[in-house]
């Protein structure tokens, strides 16, 4: 009983949403009416942007609340969140995540590194950016990126 | 929609054997337009009320993690997004994949329609055994475990042994507690059943009832995939059970697949306030009393929903090895109701 007591000690967390991210809701993302299930792929991350995303979903900012969802299966899933500069490793299981996505698919770059390589740039294991292998939809800049970025993102996909 | 037309003939058939014994259960008689009606509003809430009651659940849970939640409506964005996206059939998939969701969602229809979640008074009443009832359910398992087999993945194969395994377990449960109240009514015919507990509540408040209660309780959480025997909103595939045998839909399929396992929760729910709070269900055919029955049941199954989400919050999931002793438990507390219902009953005087 002491969980309860807590959660009724805690009330809620999550803070008030700020107002829509500038820009609108994307073009292509138009079709999904308010719902987008995410697919998170570390294509060779340093795992910095990967806690910020965990960060995004918490009960603090909780991305939840405007209709994104955290899902296991590139099938179910509308939008890929891709972290970290492109490894020669993970540029195949990139192509073929996105493929496997169903149409209307959106890729958004979380981070330096997807956008530009970011410190990792001309390292020997590295393919490229995220936009050399797959067509990017959004970008997330930052190192890492903020968990407000990252949910202004998924809002302008989600439009909510 | 092949089980449509094929579960009705089985459902007769069991029936006209049982039929003997019913006594009570004939109900049957002139349901007239208000009968039709309650068949059609069972279907009607439980498709579209199972979304929303998905969507309750969220929002429960959100509040008491200290979430803001997406809303009771975000199940049905996320179900008419999946209508309106590509269709995907992976390579080397067969028929089973493909059925596999319509069956899911034809079976459940069918076994709303039969299961007396609004009125006793139908014209489908005197088919709606027990034992039909609960092989519409298998059948929807059965299906959904083909289709995660038919995909040849590694996750697909495990989650449909593990599925098979917990429903192995769980529909004899489910068979036995029920049994537990059908031998006060003389029956297993469901509507039967509940008519007579609305009559005579004692029934109900009786050791036996308490015990098949449990019993179908834990049998109900196990059956529809949730907290402690799976994790609806698990993301690691080593621990999914339900999900892992539909990671590969996509598209409508998927939706179909979602708003199955949603109804599945809607009319176990359902099944389980009908049988163990039958107060306000129609048990003739008027008007006045179809319009009480719906709000009674959305309320019951509101109530129902909140607690599971509230417990689930609460729990964490048992080791896949430990469920079937969680499981085990349960068939031992139905199967004591079954006794004590036998003996305290005067030994079938």
């Amino acid at each position: 009983m002491g969980l309860l007591r807590k959660i009724r000690a805690t009330g809620r967390v999550a803070e008030p949403a700020p107002p829509r991210p500038e820009g609108g809701v994307l073009e292509k993302a138009r079709e999904l009416g308010g719902s987008a299930q995410v697919r998170c792929v570390d294509a060779g991350s340093c795992n910095g942007c990967e806690i910020e995303i965990a960060a995004a979903f918490n009960p603090l900012h909780d991305a939840e609340r405007y209709g994104a969802r955290i899902v296991a299966s590139p099938r179910h899933a509308d939008v890929a969140l891709v972290t970290g500069p492109v490894t020669r490793n993970m540029a195949e299981p990139l192509r073929r995540t996105v493929a496997a996505m169903a149409e209307p698919r959106l890729v958004v770059a979380v981070g330096d590194c997807a956008i530009d390589c970011g410190e990792f740039a001309g390292g020997h294991g590295v393919e490229g950016a995220v936009a050399d292998v797959v067509p990017v939809d959004l970008t997330v800049p930052g190192c890492p990126p903020e968990p407000e970025a990252i949910v202004a993102a998924l809002r302008r996909v989600t439009g909510r | 929609m092949e089980a449509m037309s094929t579960s009705v003939p089985i459902g007769t058939a069991l029936t006209a054997g049982t039929a003997g014994t019913a006594g009570t259960a004939g109900t049957a008689g002139t349901a007239g337009a208000v009968g039709y009606a309650a068949v059609a509003a069972q279907i009607l809430v439980v498709v579209a009320g199972a979304p929303l009651l998905t969507g309750w659940m969220r929002q429960v849970r959100a509040r008491l993690e200290g979430r803001a939640g997406a809303g009771v409506l975000q199940p049905w964005r996320d179900t008419r997004k999946l209508l309106r996206k590509e269709s995907i059939t992976p390579v080397g998939t067969g028929p089973a994949f493909r059925a596999a969701p319509a069956l899911l969602v034809a079976t459940t229809v069918v076994a709303a329609a039969l299961v007396p979640l609004l009125s006793t008074d139908t014209p489908v009443s005197s088919h709606a055994d027990l034992i039909v009832v609960v092989a519409l359910i298998a059948l929807g398992t059965f299906a959904l475990a083909l289709a995660g087999l038919d995909t040849g993945t590694a996750f697909g194969g495990m989650g449909a042994s593990r599925e098979m395994t917990i429903a192995a377990l769980v529909e004899p449960t489910i068979l036995l507690s029920v049994f537990a109240l059908s031998i006060p009514a003389g029956t297993t015919n469901i509507p039967a059943i509940v008519s007579g507990a609305a009559h005579e509540p004692a029934r109900l408040a009786s050791p036996a009832g308490l015990l098949a209660a449990a019993a179908l309780a834990v049998a109900v959480i196990a059956e529809t995939g949730r907290i402690p025997v799976d994790n609806p909103s698990t993301h690691l595939e080593l621990t999914m059970i339900h999900e892992a045998m539909t990671l590969e839909y996509a598209g409508p399929d998927l939706a179909l697949v979602e708003l199955g396992a949603q109804m599945r929760l809607t009319l176990l729910l359902g099944l389980l306030s009908s049988l163990f709070a039958p107060w306000a269900i129609a048990t003739s055919g008027s008007w006045a009393a179809l319009a009480i029955a719906l709000v009674a049941f959305a309320a019951k199954v509101c109530v129902l929903a909140a607690v599971l989400a509230a417990a689930e919050v609460l729990w964490a999931k048992v080791r896949l090895f430990r469920v079937p002793e969680l499981l085990a438990g349960s068939f031992l507390l139905a199967l004591l109701a079954v006794a004590a219902s036998y003996f305290l009953n005067g030994a079938g005087s």
